[in-house]
């Protein structure tokens, strides 16, 4: 069911929410969290679209803010959505002229008690989420670097302005790589003298790697260009020769140890539904994250 | 700035004891703060056999295909199935291919499927055929040279209790079950361990004059890791149930396990175990067992074990077997608007037979914390609806300042722990009724795993061969349990032989009514199903 709300308050949308789950004949009960989308009119749609996949099987309240006509009157326009895509509540929140700028005033009423909140940028993210007012309020704020248009550098800016709770989905991209290299190295290996990234020239994913890879190992790691698409290959120059994992098509990665026989692995690029998805998962503060941004900021000094 | 002390980091919580932590040196990849990176498996070879079975295409292949999808196996790793088959490598991959399409959980990708079947391998012969065992051993061991699987296998025994021996003595013969210091060997097997004590001994002998304890892993997928950890967590995560978990606030626990199915196509397997021996003995003797039991030094395989065996062993028979049991069998009836016939009736059912599909038990648990507090068990087929719980009654408030017609409609507390399906758990107490007049009625509150977190349960077989792969130690039962299970079960079984025969119910019903009888004497009645 959809309700367009027009000129709008936030009691109003409570009140038409609270008729809705009447009318659909469920109580608001097991809501597992809040999600704040920050986007525009542009990307709204994918953003929602992947986020209610996130949560398909667990119900959560999306809330979306859209910034429109910065310059007219004030007004906030919303459009809920129950019972449509899942289980959850979706509302699509339309700000208005100078209330755009208080989109956190519209937000607060409208949390789901007792569940934690998580902010999320599809696409332009402010130079410290933490303090930024949609950003405050969110115990998890995911940011999407590769979405910068100089990714490297919006990764150094945000290292600056790390918070507990922060997080970026160029880091979450890393996570099937990381555990394939983590895997590779369960196994007895000859020291690691140093490593390669390769990758597209603008990918931050590549950027993180290297670094993650620099602070655990305690060795150099360069980061060199390929054609993509994504992260091709990562290897290490070891005392008995060069140990790869190579994934030239973006699906399957070979592993090439000097002595062994090659072993080949799926490794495909995941759907920005798989990434929220793994973000929403853990609430707690990602440590490891923000030592590796650390590194990659001393690294670039 | 520099990294944080590594001494910082927390231990990993709710992780069921790392495996050979002291044995490999620590890779600096992992770091137990680093939750995304998931375990996975190292090199390894996962030998079936029962390859043909209902239970491989429908669980265990698309298992193995999900766990790929997830990337939680490793580089190379290879599959081996067995079976009486004439079928070439291309064969079996073409019906581990069917099998994943059709029951995987998640979605088919090609590339995926494609780096998995350069695995597959199939080595047909019979389990007496010490040529066929040789070709095995020579087809692991290419394995290892092509695809580098560094000389570790895991051999899944889907196949009936009685080929065990066979099965395991060539794996012996053939030099498969040593691994001469390189690499690991483990097995795998299903339920039924024995079907009294003497015969779970056997059992066991056979095993373990060939592979160590420690890599025979039990599987009771029915009662699934996540379960056991859910009711861990429940009891020793929790400040508010613990002070109440006693006989001085419990008044009695009932666990239930009903099934709506008869006995299908197991008539062979089912004529002569019965109910109690069935599910009684494993999974609700488990299921009292991490109820009653107290709180384990360490959220490990082996300090859990210790607790468990430990309430195990304190668990007491009622006095009078006649009236502490009930058992029966299902009649023609209707269940869930279908007629259905009786069990005398099922194919393969001899018509005098009386093995029992229905089982009540009172049990008794002789420790300070449930001192006269009686356990009811009760395990049966046919009845209304399929449900797996644990149930704790409270004694009533010893005093109520309302009058009794107030009170009139209020019952006992209750917390039930939900097993299946729709895991959760629900507390029931007493509420007001809206209105000008005071009066108290029971609700429920209700909490369901599904919905509440973000991330679905993994499927039991996954995790399962997961933990097999990566060799940690099993929740399931070691030897010790499955024979304290049987200690308790065998005397019942005995009575029964000698003195009753299963009273017939209608299929569809809650049971026979010697059940309803044993709760009926003790003033008490069974949970509506």
């Amino acid at each position: 069911m959809t309700i367009d709300l027009t000129d709008t308050t936030t009691a109003a949308i409570h009140e038409a929410l609270t008729q809705a789950r009447r009318r659909m004949g469920g109580p608001a009960s097991g809501m597992v969290l809040t999600l704040i989308i920050v986007t525009d009119e542009a990307d709204q749609y994918d953003a929602v679209r992947a986020a209610s996949h996130a949560g398909r099987e667990h119900p959560s309240r999306i809330l979306a803010v859209i910034t429109r006509k910065p310059k007219s009157d004030s007004r906030l326009d919303a459009e809920i959505r129950v019972g449509e895509t899942g289980p959850g509540e979706t509302i699509l929140l339309r700000m208005y002229g100078p209330l755009g700028e208080h989109a956190d005033s519209v937000v607060a009423p409208l949390l789901a008690p007792d569940v934690p909140v998580v902010t999320w940028w599809p696409d332009e993210a402010p130079r410290s989420p933490g303090s930024d007012r949609l950003g405050a309020v969110a115990q998890r704020r995911v940011t999407d670097a590769a979405a910068a248009d100089a990714p490297r550098d919006m990764l150094l800016t945000l290292a600056k302005s790390y918070q507990p709770g922060d997080t970026d989905l160029s880091w979450t991209r890393s996570t099937p790589w990381r555990s394939l290299l983590a895997a590779t190295l369960d196994q007895p290996y000859p020291e690691i003298l140093s490593g390669e990234v390769l990758a597209e020239p603008t990918n931050p994913t590549a950027d993180l790697i290297a670094a993650w890879l620099g602070t655990r190992l305690g060795i150099e790691v360069r980061r060199g260009e390929s054609a993509g698409p994504g992260v091709t290959e990562v290897s290490f120059t070891t005392q008995d020769g060069q140990v790869t994992i190579s994934r030239p098509d973006g699906r399957t990665a070979t592993l090439s140890w000097p002595g062994r026989p090659e072993r080949r692995v799926a490794l495909h690029r995941r759907d920005t539904d798989d990434l929220v998805a793994e973000e929403l998962r853990r609430l707690e503060p990602d440590e490891v994250y923000a030592e590796t941004l650390r590194a990659l900021a001393r690294g670039s000094s | 700035m520099t990294a944080e002390p590594e001494g910082l980091a927390p231990a990993s919580p709710g992780v069921i004891a790392e495996v050979d932590a002291a044995a490999q040196p620590r890779n600096p990849l992992r770091d137990p703060r680093d939750r995304r990176i998931p375990r996975v498996a190292g090199p390894c070879v996962l030998v079936m056999f029962g390859v043909t079975g209902d239970l491989a295409r429908k669980k265990l292949m698309p298992a193995v295909y999900d766990l790929a999808n997830r990337g939680l196996l490793p580089p190379g790793f290879s599959f081996v199935g067995f079976a009486r088959r004439d079928w070439a490598d291309e064969d079996f991959a073409q019906v581990t291919y069917q099998a994943v399409k059709e029951y995987a959980r998640t979605p088919f990708r090609d590339a995926v499927w494609e780096q998995l079947s350069e695995g597959v391998r199939f080595v047909s012969g019979s389990f007496s055929d010490d040529a066929a065992f040789d070709e095995l051993a020579e087809c692991v061991h290419k394995l290892d040279a092509e695809r580098g699987t560094g000389g570790n296998y895991a051999f899944y025994l889907s196949i009936p209790p009685s080929q065990f021996p066979t099965v395991v003595q060539q794996l012996k013969r053939s030099g498969l079950s040593d691994s001469h210091g390189r690499g690991w060997r483990r097995v795998v097997i299903e339920k039924p361990f024995g079907h009294d004590l003497a015969s779970a001994r056997e059992l066991n002998a056979t095993l373990d004059g060939v592979f160590p304890p420690e890599a025979v892993f039990r599987i009771d997928h029915y009662l699934g890791k996540e379960t056991v950890q859910n009711i861990l967590a429940l009891r020793f995560a929790n400040e508010m149930y613990e002070p109440i978990w006693n006989r001085g606030y419990v008044d009695h626990v009932q666990i239930t396990m009903a099934e709506d199915i008869g006995i299908g196509g197991r008539a062979g397997y089912y004529d002569g175990i019965g109910a109690a021996r069935d599910v009684m003995q494993n999974h609700l003797l488990q299921l009292l067992a991490l109820t009653a039991m107290e709180e384990p030094v360490a959220f490990d395989a082996d300090s859990l074990r210790m607790e468990k065996e430990k309430v195990l062993s304190a668990v007491r028979l009622p006095a009078d077997l006649a009236t502490g049991t009930a058992r029966g069998q299902y009649a023609a009836g209707w269940q869930g608007g279908r007629q259905v016939g009786g069990f005398l009736e099922e194919d393969g059912i001899p018509p005098d037979s009386r093995t029992e599909t229905y089982a009540a038990l009172r049990l008794g648990v002789d420790t300070r914390r449930w001192a006269g507090v009686p356990f009811y068990l009760r395990a049966g087929k046919r009845l209304p609806r399929r449900m797996t719980e644990i149930a704790l009654i409270f004694q009533r408030a010893p005093h109520l300042p309302f009058s009794a017609t107030d009170t009139e409609e209020l019952g006992q507390n209750a917390l039930v722990i939900r097993i299946q399906p729709d895991e959760g758990i629900t507390v029931r107490f007493g509420s007001k009724v809206p209105g000008t007049a005071m009066e108290v009625r029971d609700v429920n509150m209700d909490f369901a795993y599904g919905e509440s977190f973000t991330e679905s349960s993994p499927e039991a077989y996954e995790r399962l061969l997961l933990d097999v792969l990566i060799g940690d130690p099993p929740l399931f039962p070691r030897q010790q349990e499955v024979e304290l299970g049987w200690r308790i079960l065998d005397p019942v079984e005995d009575f029964w032989a000698t003195y009753s025969k299963p009273e017939q119910y209608p299929a569809g019903s809650a049971g026979p009514a010697s059940a309803e009888e044993l709760m009926a004497q003790d003033g008490r009645a069974w949970r509506r199903l």
